[in-house]
């Protein structure tokens, strides 16, 4: 009853950017295979009449008016910065 | 005549403008919307992504997002919601971009285009929906260096339907709808600054096919005119990849603009699986009819409209047209002229010839100018009434401009006035018979275009001021009279 491949945990964790040990790999197999079997369940409650939601508040329009509001001071931005140079964060190439 | 491969292929083109909006504060957050600040300078907790910050509406973007959509005859949503799109680039910080994934703000629009004998060609705009702008990155030697001032821009961006056959066509769909969107105040629109970008996705297929080919998307061009060589390279590459019996890959190209061609991207980020799902930090939003209909009500009269008024109303060219209405401003500023003074083709030839002229050598905008459609329509009545010439009025336009003076002061000021008395013109007349016999023989003996000569002279000599009509009948008399 494998739903989840072995292949689909490295991948997940590739997209995550999280680094498995050999070992670590079966264990989240499990992990994840019982987490979607418990959707699955889920999955046989009839919803058809429940409308979607997206949010768990029923708040709705939630807006600020566009108003200028001060900034981070610009050393205390940088101050995060592993490495900077020229007043921006650097950070090793992304582009050949 | 139809033979090799070109004509056996066609093309289909669909665009992805993103239009940053020109609110004062970012979509999400109060640091301030602007281009050219020092680097990391308009930046605070929420636009960095730091843990523990929140986003919020700005509701200003929404109200731009909807006046755009309405000039491009799309349907509103009105019920809304952001989507987290997942994706790890150094340029988003959050690790990822807050976006409209399954409920765009705006859907099912159209733009048309001109495509020739005054036909026109319906585009359809698939969606438009609001989005967060990642922030710049420059590629150093050794690093890249990243600028989150640009990170949390308001952007619209507006996907169009594959409906464009060739590159022309994604050319005048980019002009109109940069010329639409430029109408309502929402954007600055300058693809130098880069408030304006452009995505292309191009295939071919077999004439006839209905399926779609493999498509490439093409980034980095930097002007319209890019985009349409970037897309005729691009077109002729596929064709050369399909006829030596290869496939298209699937790929992000960047257009070289030195190169002039287009190269894969192979850039460092991971195969796209954006993973979207609604982002919980923000509460979906509701739009009232009212106020969608309060929207429409503001929006002013469009380019196509004014445009086809413009034929109807003034008699104008399409040409004349075509040029006058490039610029709200212009259009409003020819209207206010053409309410004072009703030589529709003379205010246009001034429009587009010596004002445009000086907008574009002084950098600036007609509102910026130093004329008012009193002060101009003045000046061209001037030339009409035979007070000064043609040539003199440019000069005196010029003057206008630096001076801030009205066309009538200059005249007086500068002693312009056509000269019109017979009896100084005479005097004129005289002096240059005596000073040219060979020219008067040549005039005598039927040469008649050596009359020309003469008044060249007279013009010269009064530094344009003598009335050239005049002058040519003095001469003419003068020389029949022996």
């Amino acid at each position: 009853m494998s739903i989840i491949t072995d292949h689909d945990v490295r991948y997940v964790a590739a997209l995550a950017r999280i680094h498995l040990k050999e070992e670590e790999v079966g264990q989240l197999q499990n992990d994840l295979e019982k987490i979607i079997g418990y959707i699955n369940k889920l999955k046989e409650l009839d919803v058809s009449a429940v409308e979607p939601t997206s949010h768990a508040l029923s708040l709705e329009n939630v807006f600020r008016p566009d108003e200028v509001k001060p900034s981070l001071a610009h050393d205390k931005a940088l101050a995060i910065a592993i490495e900077q140079r020229d007043g921006a964060f650097k950070v090793p190439k992304v582009i050949e | 005549m139809t033979t090799g491969s070109q004509t056996e292929f066609e093309t289909v083109i669909g665009l992805e403008v993103h239009v940053q909006l020109s609110t004062q504060t970012k979509m999400f957050c109060g640091c301030r919307n602007v281009f050219g600040s020092a680097p990391n300078t308009n930046v605070c907790p929420v636009c960095m992504g730091l843990p523990g910050s929140l986003p919020v509406v700005n509701r200003e973007a929404l109200r731009y997002a909807v006046r755009i959509g309405l000039a491009l005859n799309c349907e509103i949503n009105r019920y809304i919601k952001f989507d987290r799109k997942n994706y790890y680039y150094p340029d988003c910080p959050k690790n990822y971009q807050i976006s409209q994934f399954d409920m765009p703000i705006c859907y099912g629009g159209h733009l048309h285009i001109p495509v020739g004998d005054g036909q026109l060609k319906k585009i359809g705009i698939t969606r438009a929906h609001l989005e967060e702008d990642a922030g710049k990155l420059v590629h150093a030697e050794d690093a890249s260096l990243v600028d989150f001032n640009r990170t949390g821009t308001p952007l619209l961006e507006i996907v169009s339907e594959p409906d464009l056959r060739d590159p022309q066509e994604a050319y005048d769909y980019l002009q109109n709808l940069k010329l639409a969107i430029s109408y309502l105040d929402v954007s600055d629109c300058d693809m130098e600054k880069g408030s304006l970008r452009c995505d292309a996705n191009v295939s071919i297929r077999p004439a006839g096919s209905t399926a779609f080919g493999t498509k490439t998307e093409l980034k980095n061009m930097n002007s319209f005119k890019a985009v349409r060589a970037a897309l005729e390279y691009e077109i002729s590459r596929q064709h050369k990849v399909v006829l030596a019996g290869e496939e298209v890959i699937q790929e992000t190209r960047l257009w070289d603009e030195n190169k002039l061609r287009t190269a894969s991207m192979r850039s460092k980020e991971e195969a796209h699986d954006y993973r979207y799902f609604p982002d919980p930090d923000l509460v979906p939003f509701t739009l009232a009819d009212s106020e969608i209909e309060a929207a429409r009500t503001a929006l002013p009269e469009l380019p196509e409209a004014k445009f086809q008024r413009f034929l109807k109303d003034y008699a104008l060219t399409e040409y004349d047209a075509g040029i006058i209405i490039q610029d709200r401003g212009m259009a409003d500023f020819f209207e206010s002229c053409a309410g004072i003074f009703d030589d529709y083709k003379k205010i246009c030839n001034w429009l587009n010839g010596s004002v445009l002229q000086a907008i574009n050598e002084r950098k600036t905008t007609i509102a910026q100018l130093d004329i008012s459609p009193e002060k101009l329509t003045d000046l061209i009545k001037k030339v009409d009434d035979g007070t000064i010439s043609n040539l003199v009025a440019k000069d005196v336009f010029l003057k206008m401009l630096d001076s801030g003076k009205d066309a009538s002061a200059i005249i007086e000021e500068e002693g312009l006035a056509q000269v019109s008395d017979e009896g100084e013109l005479e005097g004129i007349v005289d002096a240059l018979v005596t000073d040219n016999p060979q020219v008067v023989e040549q005039i005598q003996s039927g040469q008649e275009k050596a009359i020309g000569f003469l008044v060249g002279q007279a013009m010269k000599k009064t530094q344009g001021k003598a009335n050239p009509k005049m002058i040519r009948e003095l001469i003419t008399r003068r020389l029949s009279n022996g």
